[in-house]
């Protein structure tokens, strides 16, 4: 499709907040002034089976409305699923992967059977724990794609992010402050 | 950066089904009724919790099948109210002999409805056989692209109905669009009540001082008058949604028709397609164009009433036309929109294009960009010469033998 | 003989099969009757049993002086003759009898 369009692929299991991620995702980009698109795999959704959702991010309108078999960027918000799931499928040479995980870019590399200069390695559960103080990786996982895709401005996400987070969790501006902290420094950890 | 067609608009992110109840608390309707069921359960979920906050004044109305949730509308319809539902497949299924009450009683009842499947076997996945099923009722049927004209067209569609006194449905395709988060323009609720305005029906039966009859026994006498009235109306309804799309255009910017063309005046080969997969071909299409291919699209936005003059004018220069229906049709012979659109041309006395007819995407089966491009290729080699039109119907992405 | 009725064209009707309410009363269904009850002021107790048994609400009923309902007669403008009423009425009372229609 179009060059300029970045389609992303974001595996998980039931109830980890894949598709949460796209569309808080989507929310954000497009607070910075981008097209987008989120949408989970379709069909029925149950607890711990590995499942998909998709962006697509572009300057241009976004018209197609396709499931995504080429990402360019691939999540992985569960390190088992790469036992049990083709999590680089479709994903071509120019393709990053980036993924929650305590191991090194190299062992990940050679688990999957790609160049070590397409994976991202950052250990999202345990930045998860220490700041928000439960195992969602999903919203450090944020920070982690916006920081490997490189294009997008974190300041502007983390803005919209923090204004989302803020309505939500009126309540407990405690968990909103661990959220933010964690997309931060997943940002910040996630290393190639 | 995103650019806006109506200035006083709001850029939000959301979904099909969001967008559409966003849109239901604008118009603010008397009563809702409905029932959920996948994937347009989120649209009647949203509006219920603007009732239980106290966000609309609406009336909402839980029941117990869709069957009853259309017979509330109906009822409500005739009392005199503004009145709604939503609903999919097997609920549309369930509504069925209501669908034809709606419209013999000819109430302007409105449906948000999404496209989806029908069993057996079951399958939540979009296709178009559950509208198409129905496409003969009495309703307006507008089909939608995407987010944004989903929201557009169930605004146009509150004045249109009340107007042509004729129950209509809007629908986008399942899951594709009703849940794909997009950018969508969403206007100010002051505009967009200003736009559908009150609804004042002329006649309504809680008016005791002028009281009538609903619904009495009509034979051979009369019934076939009251059935042509009908007919007639779907008819007529086709100036009132030029004249309400081009109310909406002046008003909101963005323009509306039967259809929409894309690259179509110059073609030689065109697709004709409704639904989401219409963005995917024009992405195909502008591909085509840069290799020198004059590819074209006509994308179906009406079709009840059908467009049936103005389509054969427009497809009249065309030299081959694929038809690609997203219902197959149990007839022994053609899907239903190449039924249509062959009679159109036909009666029209434009006999010039071959016209193959493809089915795709049932039950939510991938038809990808390549399978969109070997459509066109069929077409310019049917076009040149170099190969014959089949006969009957082709199905794309099938395992047949 | 009955003059035609003049039938209203698809443009004349209105639309949606709506009619006026109460029609029925301009509808005189009296004139199918081959046989006609007869009622008995003297012999009535106003127990107001044919009122509820006739299918076509043709036993008239006013209130008395003490706002009490009582039978006032038949309308004859509706009533088709089926008999429902005498049958209805107590043997003992038998108020309501049933009468060849002349015509």
């Amino acid at each position: 499709m179009s060059v300029k369009m970045i389609e992303v692929r974001w595996h998980g299991r039931g109830g980890q907040g894949a598709k949460t991620a796209a569309l808080l995702f989507a929310e954000a980009v497009m607070a910075t002034g981008k097209y987008i698109q989120a949408f989970p795999e379709y069909g029925p959704e149950r607890m711990g089976a590995p499942v998909q959702s998709f962006n697509r991010i572009s300057e241009e309108p976004i018209i197609i409305h396709s499931g995504i078999k080429n990402p360019d960027y691939v999540v992985v918000l569960d390190s088992s699923l790469m036992e049990s799931v083709p999590v680089t499928e479709g994903l071509g040479k120019g393709g990053k992967i980036v993924i929650n995980t305590s191991l090194s870019t190299s062992k990940i590399a050679q688990k999957l059977d790609i160049d070590i200069s397409q994976v991202h390695v950052v250990n999202a559960s345990q930045i998860a724990l220490e700041t928000i103080g439960r195992d969602i990786p999903n919203t450090p996982m944020l920070g982690a794609l916006v920081k490997v895709i490189g294009t997008l401005d974190i300041n502007g996400v983390l803005e919209d992010i923090e204004t989302k987070l803020t309505a939500k969790f009126r309540h407990k501006p405690g968990v909103m402050k661990g959220n933010l902290t964690s997309i931060k420094r997943a940002f910040d950890e996630v290393k190639n | 950066m995103i650019k806006k067609v109506y200035s006083k608009s709001k850029l939000v992110a959301k979904t099909g089904n969001e967008v559409i109840a966003e849109a239901l608390r604008q118009i603010e309707p008397d009563v809702i009724a409905a029932y959920p069921i996948t994937p347009a359960t989120e649209i009647v979920q949203i509006f219920s919790q603007f009732v239980a906050d106290g966000v609309v004044k609406s009336e909402y109305i839980a029941v117990e099948s869709e069957h009853s949730a259309i017979s509330a509308t109906i009822a409500a319809s005739a009392a005199g109210a503004r009145a709604m539902t939503s609903t999919s497949s097997q609920g549309l299924s369930l509504m069925w002999e209501m669908l034809y009450i709606a419209a013999g009683l000819r109430l302007p009842v409105i449906m948000a409805e999404v496209n989806r499947a029908i069993s057996a076997p079951i399958n939540i996945n979009a296709d178009h056989s559950d509208t198409m099923g129905t496409r003969d009722a009495g309703w307006i049927q507008i089909y939608s692209e995407n987010s944004q004209e989903a929201y557009d067209n169930i605004i146009q569609v509150t004045r249109i109905a009340e107007k042509a006194k004729l129950p209509a449905m809007v629908t986008m395709d399942g899951f594709i669009t009703s849940h794909c988060m997009e950018v969508v323009e969403v206007y100010p609720d002051a505009d967009v009540k200003t736009f559908v305005g009150e609804y004042k029906p002329e006649r309504y039966l809680l008016d005791i001082k002028k009281p009538y009859t609903l619904g009495a026994i009509d034979l051979q006498d009369y019934y076939f008058e009251h059935r042509y009235q009908l007919a007639q109306a779907v008819r007529d309804a086709k100036d009132i949604i030029l004249d309400i799309a081009g109310e909406f255009e002046r008003t909101f910017g963005r323009k509306y028709g039967f259809y929409e063309k894309y690259m179509l005046d110059d073609a030689e080969v065109a697709i004709v397609i409704i639904g989401s997969t219409a963005g995917n071909v024009k992405a195909v299409v502008k591909e085509l164009r840069e290799k020198g291919i004059k590819a074209g699209l006509l994308k179906i936005r009406v079709y009840r009433p059908f467009p049936s003059e103005q389509i054969a004018k427009e497809l009249a220069h065309v030299k081959v036309i694929a038809v690609m229906d997203r219902s197959d049709s149990c007839s022994g012979a053609f899907p239903p929109i190449y039924s249509d659109l062959t009679a159109s041309l036909y009666s029209a006395g434009v006999v010039g294009p071959k016209i193959l007819s493809y089915v795709y995407g049932i039950g939510g089966r991938e038809f990808s960009s390549e399978q969109i491009v070997d459509v066109y290729e069929k077409l310019g080699k049917v076009a040149s010469g170099a190969e014959k039109p089949f006969k009957g119907v082709e199905y794309i992405n099938i395992r047949i033998k | 003989m009955k003059k035609e009725e003049k039938k209203l064209t698809a443009a004349e009707l209105p639309i949606g099969g709506i009619i006026e309410a109460g029609t029925a009363v301009n509808f005189h269904t009296g004139s199918w009757r081959s046989e006609r009850p007869v009622w008995n002021k003297e012999k009535c107790i106003n127990c107001l049993v044919c009122w509820i048994s006739c299918p076509d609400s043709s036993i008239k009923v006013v209130p008395d002086e003490r706002k009490t309902s009582i039978i006032a007669g038949i309308d004859y403008d509706h009533c088709k003759g089926c008999g429902i009423c005498a049958k209805e009425c107590p043997p003992k009372v038998k108020a309501i009898v049933m009468e060849q229609e002349r015509k």
